[in-house]
C-alpha cells in the first residue's frame, strides 16, 4: 500500500509482527506441551487413563463417535438447543429493556425484582421447570433463555439510560417523541452494547443448555457427558467436553466477526 | 417585529431537600434579524432560559411568546453529531425528526453544504473532521430545519481558543447570510460584545435582567470588532456590571 516509511518506521512495524507471531507459536505452544504431557503422564503409567483418559483416546473416540454419526447428532441437537436458547434469550431480554427503558415508573417498579432474578441461581429452578415445561426440549431451551435473559436486560437497559443525555436533549429540541429518541438515537448508539451481550450470552445458552441437558434429556452433549460419566467412560466425557470447547469457540469468534463488521462506525 | 418576548418569567426547581430559583422575574425581547447575547455569571440559569425559549420546559410564572408559525433551533455546546451517521445524514436529521425530509429541503441542506465547504465531506463520519469543521456541520444541521430563531448555547466553549475565534467567525457569517435571528448564551464577555447587537447582563441565582446593553460597534466580522478600539472599553463596563454585581 505505502512504501514510503522510513527505515525505522519499518523496523518498529517488523518488531510489532515478530511479536504477534511468537505470542501464537507461544499458544500453541503451551497446547501441545499440555497435550504432550498428558500423553506422556497416561502412556507411562504415571497417571491412571482410565480416570483420566488420554489425548490417543479421546480422539479415537472422536473418530468413532463419528464415524457411526452419534456425534453429528449430540452436536446438532445441543447447538440447536443453544441457538434457540441464545436467540429466544436475547430477544426477550432486549424488548424488556425497551419496556423498562421506555417507561420509567414501569423500571422503578420492578428494578428490585430483575436484580433478584439476576442473582438467583437459575439451576434452582430446574425442578420446576421439569413441572412445567416437560422432560423435553423446551424445558432445556427454557433453562438456556433463562440464564440469558436477566443478565441481557440489565447489560443493554444500562447501556440505554447511559446514552448521552445532551444528545437527547438535541433530539427533544427537534420535537422528537420517545419513538424517535430511540430509533434515532438510543437503538443505533447501543449497538456496541447489544454486541457486547450477543458474546456474554454465547457462554450463557451454553451453560444452560448444558444443564439442561444434565437435568432432562435423553440426546445432546450434555446428555453424553452425564451418561460418559454414569458408565465411567471418561474418554467420552472428555471427548464431549473438547467438543464443547470447540463449539463454543466457534460461536464466539462468529459473533466477533459479528460485531467487528457492525461496529466499524462506533 | 418582535419574534420572543420574555415577559416576567420564574422557573423554580425543585429538589428533595430544596427548591432553587434558577430564573427570577425576566423580561426582555428580540427582535428579527436581531443578535441577542446573553451573559452572566458561571450557572446563573442561562442554559434554563434557552430550554424555556425551546419549550422543553414550561416557566413557573409568567410568560414565553414566540411569534405565531415560528420555529426555533437549538443549537449546544458541543456539536453533538451522531457518529454512526455521515455527515449528510447528521444535518438530515432535524428534517428528519420533523418529518420534512421532503425534496425541496433536502436540496437546502445539499445547498447549505456546499455553500459552507462540507459539500466534499457528506460522506465522512463526524469523526474524520476537524473541531471548527464539525461544529458548523452542527450549524447547518440547525440551519436546514430553516427555524426563524436560533438558539446558541456557548456554541464555541468546547473549542481551543485559536479555533474558537474562527469558528466564532464563520458561525456569526452564516447567521448574517442567511439573516437568521440569534439568540446566544455565554458567559465570555468579549464573545458576547464581538457577536451581539444587544447584550443582556443577568445577575446570579436566580437570574434577573441586570442591564441591556448596546455595543454599537461598527465592524462587519467579530475578529474586526475586537481589534476595534472602542472594545476593550465596552469590555471594562460590562465586566463591571458582571462583578460589581457579584461583591
Amino acid at each position: 500500500m505505502k512504501n514510503n516509511f522510513t527505515r525505522e518506521h519499518l523496523l518498529y512495524l517488523r518488531k510489532k509482527t515478530i511479536r504477534k507471531t511468537l505470542v501464537h507459536v507461544a499458544q500453541i505452544g503451551v497446547l501441545l506441551l499440555l497435550l504432550g504431557l498428558w500423553e506422556l503422564a497416561a502412556r507411562l503409567g504415571w497417571i491412571d487413563s482410565f480416570i483420566t483418559s488420554s489425548p490417543s483416546r479421546i480422539w479415537n473416540t472422536l473418530v468413532e463417535l463419528i464415524g457411526n454419526g452419534t456425534l453429528w447428532h449430540h452436536m446438532g441437537v445441543s447447538t440447536a438447543e443453544t441457538l434457540a436458547g441464545f436467540a429466544i434469550g436475547t430477544a426477550i431480554g432486549y424488548t424488556v429493556a425497551v419496556i423498562l427503558w421506555w417507561n420509567a415508573f414501569l423500571k422503578d417498579v420492578f428494578e428490585p425484582y430483575v436484580v433478584v432474578l439476576n442473582s438467583l441461581p437459575k439451576i434452582a429452578l430446574g425442578p420446576i421447570i421439569i413441572i412445567w415445561a416437560g422432560t423435553g426440549t423446551a424445558s432445556i431451551i427454557t433453562m438456556a433463555v433463562l440464564i440469558s435473559v436477566v443478565i441481557t436486560t440489565i447489560t443493554i437497559l444500562n447501556g440505554f439510560i447511559e446514552t448521552d443525555k445532551e444528545k437527547a436533549l438535541l433530539l427533544r429540541s427537534l420535537g422528537a417523541n420517545r419513538l424517535q429518541i430511540f430509533t434515532k438515537l438510543v437503538a443505533p448508539a447501543n449497538v456496541p452494547t447489544l454486541m457486547a451481550t450477543l458474546k456474554i450470552n454465547v457462554g450463557m445458552a451454553w451453560i444452560g443448555s448444558i444443564m439442561g441437558e444434565y437435568l432432562v434429556s435423553k440426546e445432546g452433549l450434555g446428555y453424553l457427558l452425564v451418561y460418559g460419566s454414569q458408565v465411567f467412560r471418561l474418554d467420552l466425557v472428555m471427548t464431549c467436553t473438547v467438543v464443547l470447547c470447540a463449539l463454543a469457540g466457534v460461536m464466539y469468534a462468529l459473533v466477533a466477526i459479528l460485531e467487528k463488521i457492525v461496529i466499524k462506525r462506533y | 417585529m418582535k419574534i420572543l418576548e420574555l415577559k416576567d418569567v420564574s422557573k423554580v426547581f425543585y429538589s428533595k431537600t430544596q427548591e432553587t430559583d434558577a430564573v427570577s422575574h425576566l423580561t426582555f425581547d428580540v427582535n428579527e434579524g436581531e443578535f441577542v447575547a446573553i451573559i452572566g455569571p458561571s450557572g446563573c440559569g442561562k442554559t434554563t432560559i434557552l430550554s424555556l425559549v425551546c419549550g422543553l420546559i414550561a416557566p413557573t410564572s409568567g410568560q414565553v411568546c414566540l411569534a405565531p408559525n415560528s420555529h426555533v433551533g437549538y443549537m449546544l455546546q458541543r456539536d453533538q453529531l451522531f457518529e454512526w451517521r455521515t455527515i449528510e445524514k447528521n444535518v438530515q436529521l432535524g428534517l428528519e425528526i420533523m418529518r420534512k425530509l421532503t425534496p425541496e429541503n433536502k436540496q437546502y441542506a445539499d445547498s447549505l453544504l456546499k455553500k459552507y465547504g462540507l459539500w466534499e465531506f457528506r460522506k465522512h463520519h463526524p469523526s474524520e473532521l476537524s473541531g471548527g469543521m464539525r461544529q458548523r456541520a452542527a450549524l447547518i444541521r440547525t440551519l436546514a430545519t430553516n427555524p426563524d430563531l436560533l438558539l446558541l448555547d456557548e456554541p464555541f466553549s468546547a473549542l481551543d481558543f485559536q479555533t474558537r475565534l474562527e469558528v466564532c467567525d464563520d458561525v456569526y457569517a452564516i447567521i448574517r447570510s442567511e439573516k437568521k435571528t440569534a439568540l446566544l448564551v455565554t458567559h465570555d464577555i468579549s464573545e458576547a460584545i464581538s457577536l451581539a447587537d444587544r447584550i443582556v447582563v443577568l445577575t446570579a441565582r436566580p437570574a434577573t435582567v441586570l442591564a441591556i446593553h448596546e455595543p454599537k460597534l461598527n465592524a462587519s466580522s467579530p475578529l474586526k470588532r475586537r481589534e476595534s478600539p472602542d472594545f476593550s472599553q465596552q469590555f471594562e463596563l460590562l465586566h463591571k456590571y458582571l462583578h460589581g454585581e457579584n461583591r
